[in-house]
């Protein structure tokens, strides 16, 4: 049934060829954890996607019960949290899985430090990982007001006072991010929650794009 | 053992599906229950909510009986009011919910001058006789809903909705 209908779009589009693609690559001997185990630290850069993936499908869900306003944030988030079947499986897993992206992130980076594989011709995709790193904490730091409890209000109040300590402009960009030049309030809630789901992500997919399309181009990078 | 050897090829293509729907499951399954709760949540039995009409100040001609009562919507909490048509059918106490089984607009009792004793709904002219019997030919497809009704201390009490009993 299924391979009828694959092969009923496939003989219009012939869309074989660009799975293929995408598929098919080499993954050289230095880098199978099957032929050295210690190639295990390969796994970084795929599990930060991996739970990348899971961050973006449980944030896409808490969203069905979230509201990013003053009166009613924290409430939401206990009901979707206490009354929802599975909420707190759901929250837990964008809650945990927001250390983790930091965690696999960070071994990920390391891995690619000790084996040398930032250097020519690689540059440009070192950099890319970069933004990604600090897309990845601006998620964290705006995701981590949203439940808008006592930690989140003032975790953010410290935040924002560290970008106000910026030279010249960090006072616009308090005002920038606060939405208000004195109040981290209603305003502050609802640009975070902004940036949050829809500038970051769109960031995100955008570096994570050229990330991957790089080392397809480029290749993995040879055994040390 | 049978004969028919499994390929390596086969082997893994059935473990890493294997392994793979299980995880995409573990993931998903959570994430689709908790997506799916507010059609398989249980709501309680709705209470009789006390109205401010006299029972004995019913006559056989409906009015409006206005009520107001607590919804929890979730995590917000409000102070409702809603409106019934109540008459009385001899000593039965009828009470109409003005709820348009069309559209859901709001239908009023004897607003509409070319039909007199009815029911009108002003949105698409749906009109309903007096029991909330849906008049063929207008756009309704069924009788006006029923509340349950009950008395204390003289007063109407309302209950929940439910199907037309009349008729």
């Amino acid at each position: 049934m299924l391979n009828k209908i694959y092969d009923w779009v496939d003989e219009r589009l012939d869309i074989t060829p660009i799975w293929r693609d995408i598929a098919d690559h080499e993954v050289p001997e230095h880098v199978n954890p099957a032929h050295h185990f210690s190639a295990f630290v390969y796994c970084f850069g795929g599990l930060t996607f991996f739970v990348t993936v899971i961050q973006i499908l449980s944030g896409m869900f808490l969203t069905m019960y979230y509201v990013p306003d003053v009166e009613n944030a924290w409430k939401s988030v206990y009901y979707l949290q206490n009354e929802v079947a599975f909420g707190e499986i759901v929250r837990g897993m964008h809650h945990w899985g927001a250390s983790l992206v930091i965690v696999m992130m960070f071994l990920h980076t390391l891995r690619v430090f000790f084996t040398g594989s930032y250097k020519k011709p690689r540059e440009l995709n070192w950099i890319v990982g970069v933004l990604i790193f600090c897309v990845m904490l601006g998620l964290g730091f705006t995701g981590y007001l949203l439940p808008w409890d006592m930690k989140a209000l003032f975790a953010t109040k410290v935040g924002i006072e560290i970008a106000a300590s910026v030279p010249f402009i960090g006072e616009l960009i308090k005002v920038l991010l606060a939405g208000d030049a004195t109040i981290i309030g209603a305003q502050t809630l609802t640009r975070f929650f902004a940036i949050h789901v829809f500038f970051l992500p769109a960031a995100l997919f955008a570096l994570l794009a050229a990330h991957f399309i790089m080392i397809r181009r480029q290749g993995i990078s040879g055994p040390l | 053992m049978s004969n028919n050897r499994v390929s390596r090829r086969q082997f893994l293509n059935y473990t890493l599906t294997g392994v793979g729907g299980f995880m995409a499951a573990g993931i998903l399954m959570p994430m689709v229950r908790f997506a799916i709760d507010p059609a398989l949540q249980t709501h309680a039995e709705g209470d009789f909510v006390q109205t401010s009409t006299k029972v004995a100040d019913l006559t056989e001609e409906p009015v409006k009986v206005d009520f107001s009562y607590e919804q929890v919507d979730a995590w917000y909490k409000s102070e409702v009011t809603d409106t019934a048509w109540v008459y009385k059918e001899g000593d039965k106490i009828i009470a109409l919910s003005p709820v348009c089984k069309h559209l859901g607009c709001t239908v009023n009792w004897n607003s509409d001058t070319a039909h007199p004793n009815q029911f009108f709904c002003a949105c698409h002219g749906g009109r309903y006789e007096k029991t909330g019997k849906n008049v063929p030919g207008t756009p309704p497809l069924g009788p006006l809903d029923e509340y349950e009704v009950s008395e204390k201390d003289g007063f109407l009490l309302l209950g929940k909705k439910m199907a037309n009993t009349l008729v």
